[in-house]
């Protein structure tokens, strides 16, 4: 069951993706990749890889896509020309595909217990997590604590995208009181989409928070919540127009709720230091060292969720400011 | 908080990066984060010292030991690396607000800062770091902010070439990922020093010598080195003018320091030059990038474009000595790292002068500049002797060591040729000190120096390479101890590989 | 045949990897290019997640009466991947954005072409 499960996931992948490299469309290639999103999340549940699974659901199948749907948008569907150097890439790719191939020979056999990356560094996170963190989700523990660092500098990469981003597209970010065309909101005027998504936004709301203060216990985070939380706001965007979400939205308070994020997160590790501990050692916060480290990601799993909605949202508000630009000039 | 220097140095731009977005106005970004690139250089310098006096220093970070936490494991060679980038980008931030307010919209002058220290401190995390993944995320976290800082130029080909610099980044942080893969694989650890120890014992697979192909391409995407290094001229040509002297003050010297990293901690010396035939493919490679980049190099008519495709050259020398793969020639690769940061970026700081009084970087621009801006022009010819190799600049010292080295070898072809290819570097530098010098200036053109705050710090780079082409004690001694520390800890390695 | 049974998932991955970095070096289009990055990342994760998985394991959520595991590094590895590769795609989208103001196009040709004329202009 499990093999014919592998099987018919992995060949969707590949038809998704040769599907991808052919199409001339680009919509139906922006569509096919959300697919291939959709199907490596399925794969990663069938990996038991649930966090990550998550993680990809929101990211390749949610965010990536709409962000190159509104790209679209502004630059215009089809390709214009065939592939160049078509030989040439072909020799490229197939000598690295080979060179990988036979990197694959030496590598033990999938899903043996009994290697390498199964027996030295991961048998702690397995049975020691549980009384050195506390929590049961080990992945939150090993991203939150063990390797707390890497997480920390995960949030830096999200929070050097947005500065990116304003600093390419900050010109037209929508300020208050700016008029909007028409032409954009006519899915307001979608009775059905309206009514629906009306009564969505909040419960999108609640899942964001329980999906931020439940991923000690089961898949989940800051980075899922702070996803899930901006796209309630996004869609609510979409809906009833910037205009609408600028009344309760500020720019400026989002760009400093981005920087605040970091901070927060970094400031842990500080005070872990004023407390004669190394950077990040949770086991200062507290008198008894697993409730330190609970404290501890609590706090930092904060710190990442304000930053990823914040920087989610900033990074929508950039590109749809650019589409009504545009629409504007046209 | 002695104890916390490791982790200090990279926390202070991390985290003043978004402290900067928050405090908003230029001026006063500005201001902060050369405080921030300074008392980083500050800590770096406290940190070398204490390397030479106590050995290498190891700091866990959130109190886990490796490999199952991260580490920072600093010897001597990342502290003299952390000292060269803290350094260079602390004097090219003291001369960048008169360039920046000129170069850069108002509006977006605060986000130019914030991705400076962000770049800075994806810099110092990557020379930092004693975790093999940690790099990958550093390396991201400087990538993506040196793409923001290429497409702030007013130049629109900035946006072209920052693009092509994304797609050529991530697909050598990729290449990178899939090596760290591969080798956690075989290892089931991250942690170099930890896969220092276990990665002997599997050696011989074709999983092992695939991770270190892939590792060894994908950071030589980013270091430029040819016929990897297209992205490179077209980046530093329309880069906003102190852009371009921090990443080539920088930039390639982290990439350099990666690849001795993994060839010579984590593989072993052993690995990277017996099993696979690192030393003439680097050697063959180094030599051809010293001749074509520099005969490309005397056709420019963009002088920023010239000094850019002279980077591409001069990385070349610092392959060839890391293919020679002995002490020596690792100690003059070390040595060109520290005084190529300096001539680059003498001669970038320069054009930034240049750029700022009258605002165009071709030759016609610079004709008769001697004239015009004496002191800019004299900078720049110092810079470029540096570059040629003249004695009593930095730039000797290195191409001694790397001749020297290559004798020693016997390699006496390659000595020569390393020569040989200095003398290109005298044609494209020679044409424009004769612009500068000999030719008459256009007429109505702008003459005067750049302000203090420009002239100073550029005057401070140019004394550098001068000072430390007559005083070789400090990079020669630290050279010198980081090269054989490094050759003779891998033969130790390779001591306890063949007792099993 | 046995190695055919327990790599397979490797080399179908491959196959993915290699597709994805085929569309980035040989498609003219830059979204198109950017479509491709993603799909190249994305398979890469799928390789680690991989070597993660341990036969007969479960989700590394502790929980009573389960005593295998599977691996739950690579898992933390390809979650800070995958934000990594979220964040240089929007970067490189905002770029594309403003290479069509700036260009009029987003083909890598016309690009060049309007760099190469630019140069000849200036000579």
């Amino acid at each position: 069951m499990e093999l014919l499960l592998d099987i018919s996931l992995l060949s969707m992948l590949v038809a998704t993706a040769i599907g991808i490299a052919v199409s001339r469309d680009l919509l139906a290639a922006v569509m096919l990749s959300s697919i291939y999103g959709l199907l490596s999340a399925n794969f990663f549940v069938t990996m038991d890889a649930v966090d990550v699974a998550f993680t990809e659901a929101s990211v390749g199948a949610g965010i990536s896509p709409l962000l190159m749907f509104a790209t679209l948008a502004i630059v215009g569907r089809f390709e214009r020309y065939p592939h160049q150097r078509a030989l040439p890439a072909l020799l490229l790719v197939v000598l690295t595909g080979a060179m990988l191939i036979l990197a694959t020979l030496d590598i033990p056999a999938f899903g043996d217990p009994n290697a390498p990356a199964q027996t030295h560094v991961a048998p702690r996170f397995i049975n020691e997590s549980g009384t050195e963190i506390g929590i049961p989700n080990m992945v939150t523990s090993v991203l939150a604590s063990y390797r707390g660092f890497d997480t920390f500098g995960e949030v830096t990469v999200v929070f050097a995208a947005v500065v990116g981003v304003l600093a390419l597209l900050g010109s037209s970010l929508p300020a208050a009181g700016r008029k909007l065309p028409d032409t954009l909101l006519q899915a307001s005027n979608h009775r059905i989409l309206r009514i629906v998504s009306k009564i969505l936004v909040a419960p999108i709301m609640l899942f964001a928070l329980y999906v931020q203060f439940h991923g000690d216990y089961g898949p989940g985070g800051g980075f899922q919540a702070g996803v899930i939380f901006a796209a309630a706001i996004i869609i609510y965007t979409m809906l009833f127009g910037l205009e609408a979400a600028m009344k309760v939205i500020n720019v400026t308070v989002l760009r400093v709720l981005a920087a605040f994020g970091v901070l927060l997160y970094g400031s842990v590790g500080l005070v872990a230091m004023l407390n004669g501990k190394n950077f990040l050692d949770y086991d200062a916060l507290a008198a008894d060292p697993v409730h330190g480290q609970h404290y501890g990601i609590i706090v930092i799993e904060l710190g990442v969720g304000i930053t990823v909605a914040a920087v989610m949202m900033l990074i929508y508000f950039a590109f749809a400011g650019r589409l009504i630009d545009r629409s504007h000039k046209s | 908080m002695l104890s916390h220097l490791p982790i200090l140095q990279v926390i202070l731009p991390l985290l003043g990066a978004p402290a900067c977005l928050i405090l908003w106005r230029p001026r006063i970004a500005w201001a902060f984060s050369f405080f921030i690139s300074a008392l980083a250089f500050i800590i770096s310098g406290l940190l070398l010292k204490q390397v030479w006096q106590g050995g290498e220093i190891v700091y866990a970070l959130g109190g886990w030991e490796a490999p199952w936490g991260i580490e920072y494991r600093i010897d001597l060679l990342n502290a003299f690396l952390l000292l060269i980038v803290s350094g260079l980008s602390t004097v090219v931030l003291a001369g960048a607000r008169q360039s920046v307010a000129r170069e850069i919209p108002a509006e977006k002058q605060t986000l130019f800062y914030v991705a400076w220290l962000l770049c800075l401190a994806g810099q110092l995390g990557i020379l930092a770091t004693g975790d093999a993944f940690n790099v990958f995320v550093f390396l991201e976290i400087s990538s993506l902010s040196t793409y923001t800082l290429i497409s702030l130029s007013r130049q629109r080909e900035a946006l072209w070439a920052a693009f092509q610099y994304l797609i050529v980044g991530t697909i050598g942080a990729t290449f990178v990922l899939i090596g760290i893969g591969l080798m956690y694989m075989m290892t089931g650890t991250l942690n170099m020093a930890d896969l220092a120890q276990r990665l002997p014992e599997v050696a011989d697979t074709r999983t092992v010598f695939a991770a270190y192909a892939f590792i060894i391409v994908g950071v030589c995407l980013k270091l430029a080195l040819f016929p990897l290094h297209a992205w490179l001229p077209n980046a530093y040509t329309f880069a906003p003018s102190v852009v371009t002297a921090f990443l080539a003050a920088t930039a390639t010297k982290v990439a350099v320091y990666l690849l001795i990293r993994f060839s010579f901690t984590v593989f072993g010396k052993d690995f990277s030059t017996f099993d696979v035939p690192l030393h003439s493919i680097f050697i063959g490679l180094g030599l051809i990038a010293v001749f074509s980049a520099s005969t490309v190099a005397i056709m420019q008519r963009n002088i920023k474009r010239a000094i850019a495709y002279s980077s591409v050259a001069q990385i070349g020398y610092m392959i060839i000595g890391l293919g020679l793969g002995s002490v020596l020639g690792l100690q003059a690769t070390l040595l060109h790292l520290f005084n190529h940061a300096l001539m680059k970026g003498a001669l970038f700081m320069a054009m930034v002068a240049m750029m700022l009084r009258i605002g165009g970087i071709t030759v016609d621009d610079i004709a008769g500049l001697g004239k015009r801006m004496p002191v800019t022009a004299l900078a720049f010819v110092t810079g470029g002797l540096s570059l040629i190799g003249v004695p009593l600049t930095v730039g000797f010292v290195s191409k001694w060591y790397l001749v020297s080295a290559a004798f020693s070898q016997g390699m006496w072809l390659v000595a020569l040729l390393v020569v040989l290819g200095s003398l290109l570097a005298v044609m494209y530098i020679w044409r424009l000190v004769e612009i500068m010098y000999f030719r008459e200036s256009p007429e109505q053109a702008p003459r005067g120096e750049a302000p203090l705050t420009v002239l100073l710090p550029l005057l401070l780079l140019v004394l550098g390479n001068i000072y430390f082409g007559i005083d070789t004690r400090l990079p020669v001694s630290v050279t010198e101890a980081a090269a054989s520390s490094l050759l003779v800890e891998a033969y130790q390695g390779v001591q306890v590989g063949g007792a099993k | 045949m046995s190695v055919l049974f327990s790599h397979y998932n490797y080399w179908v991955v491959i196959v993915l990897m290699m597709i994805g970095f085929y569309i980035v070096i040989a498609q003219g289009n830059l979204v198109k290019k950017l479509i491709g990055l993603n799909i190249f990342q994305t398979s890469v994760f799928i390789l680690y997640i991989s070597a993660g998985k341990v036969s007969g394991g479960t989700a590394p959520i502790l929980a009573d009466g389960i005593t295998l595991y599977s691996n739950p590094l690579p898992h933390v590895l390809i979650l800070t991947a995958i934000v990594v590769g979220i964040a240089t795609t929007a970067l490189g989208l905002s770029l594309i954005i403003r290479i069509r103001d700036t260009y009029g196009s987003v083909e890598e040709q016309d690009v060049r072409a309007a760099e190469g004329n630019r140069k000849q202009e200036s000579c």
